[in-house]
């Protein structure tokens, strides 16, 4: 259950942006969870309700914004789609695919009063 | 819970150490207790206009990786080989911990640093060893973070120009997410388990740069398919180097050992650097 950690990383960062910018409350969370990042979306939604609870982003809403995992293909020498990390590359086949994209996990954005 | 900090929200304790630590913080805690610390009001979000958006783009992990650039610093200035090594529980971890150390005793300075949910027994029998062992209980957490390594690392004497071992809560799956400063993560996969884990936990097999087959010692009463497993976990990672071995006969030992030799060698000659 990790995610109980990652949703207070994600409170830790409002809380340093909120006495940064001076905002008393939040409505709305954007994150970037890339679909080879290891966060399980439903559970970061479960967490964050949790941790958030008596806190600035109490009652916020959580947005989650999918990111497509891409890898490096050595065999075709190209960034190919790639779904889960265990994937072969869909041009030719390989497993020599390392991921290079959809592996993060962000703060993008917040909408805030 | 530390209130000066919030490490460890909950029961995460590192062993000797008091939550009345003095030591300087890198950024302030906010929450204690459900409660924000810094005096903010709470106010109610006023009607349905729009809000004023801010952009944050960053990492969720953004605070846990400072703690572990923080640590990987202390590493390189000290040219410490620092090693997080993760498994399932039941791998043989700590076993093959304890017989690394008696191998390399004399050869090398070492420490090493204990997770576990509870209980100091691991870290009992690595100082049995002779070697410093610092245990860290995580409570309800289901892994290590850099900043329970750092406070941990507090309480060790660091092993200079030696191999710091960092023995993460057996967990396949959350561990993998979070740097604490090492030099690699070693993953340890023993026979006795089924040869697809490293498809089925394959974020923990992404993060690490070698494979322990463990309990290779077991493998003629057993229907493991070492090869099929080594191919599954090259399938996550095509750079995973693999060494098979048995901290009962010893099967690979040599390897391991030279394979650390070398980690260390490198991170001594980066720290010799860094001071020069």
């Amino acid at each position: 259950m990790h995610e109980m950690s990652l949703a207070e990383g994600v409170l830790q960062l409002i809380e340093d942006a909120a006495r940064d910018q001076g905002f008393n409350s939040v409505r709305t969370v954007w994150l970037e969870i890339g679909q080879m990042s290891s966060v399980e979306p439903e559970a970061m939604r479960f967490c964050f309700d949790a941790v958030t609870r008596d806190s600035i982003a109490e009652g916020a809403i959580l947005e989650i914004i999918d990111t497509p995992g891409t890898g490096w293909c050595m065999a075709c020498a190209l960034t190919v789609p790639m779904q889960a990390r265990y994937d072969p590359c869909p041009r030719c086949g390989s497993y020599q695919v390392q991921a290079t994209g959809g592996t993060e996990m962000r703060v993008k954005e917040l909408e805030v009063d | 819970m530390c209130t000066t900090c919030g490490c460890g929200s909950g029961e995460t304790r590192v062993e000797g150490e008091a939550h009345d630590h003095d030591h300087a913080h890198a950024f302030k805690p906010l929450l204690g207790q459900g409660q924000l610390h810094y005096g903010l009001a709470h106010r109610q979000a006023p009607g349905m206009s729009q809000g004023r958006m801010v952009r944050i783009e960053q990492d969720i992990l953004a605070k846990n990786n400072s703690y572990a650039a923080a640590n990987r610093r202390c590493f390189a200035d000290r040219g410490i080989f620092a090693l997080n090594l993760v498994s399932s529980p039941g791998s043989g971890k700590t076993t093959l911990l304890v017989r690394t150390i008696l191998a390399l005793k004399g050869g090398l300075p070492l420490a090493v640093i204990e997770g576990d949910q509870q209980t100091s027994q691991d870290a009992e029998r690595i100082r049995t060893t002779g070697a410093q062992a610092v245990q860290i209980n995580t409570g309800r957490g289901c892994h290590l973070d850099a900043h329970m390594v750092g406070h941990a690392m507090e309480k060790l004497e660091l092993p200079d120009a030696g191999v710091l071992m960092i023995e993460n809560v057996g967990n396949l799956v959350c561990p993998a997410a979070f740097d604490l400063g090492e030099a690699h993560k070693v993953a340890i996969l023993s026979v006795t388990e089924g040869e697809d884990k490293p498809i089925k936990y394959p974020d923990m097999f992404a993060a690490a740069s070698l494979m322990l087959l463990n309990k290779c010692d077991l493998l003629p009463y057993l229907d493991f398919d070492v090869d099929q497993a080594i191919a599954y976990a090259r399938c996550i990672n095509p750079r995973l180097e693999v060494i098979r071995t048995s901290a009962t006969s010893g099967e690979g030992m040599d390897d391991w050992l030279a394979w650390i030799m070398r980690g260390a060698a490198t991170a001594r000659g980066q720290g010799a650097t860094g001071r020069g």
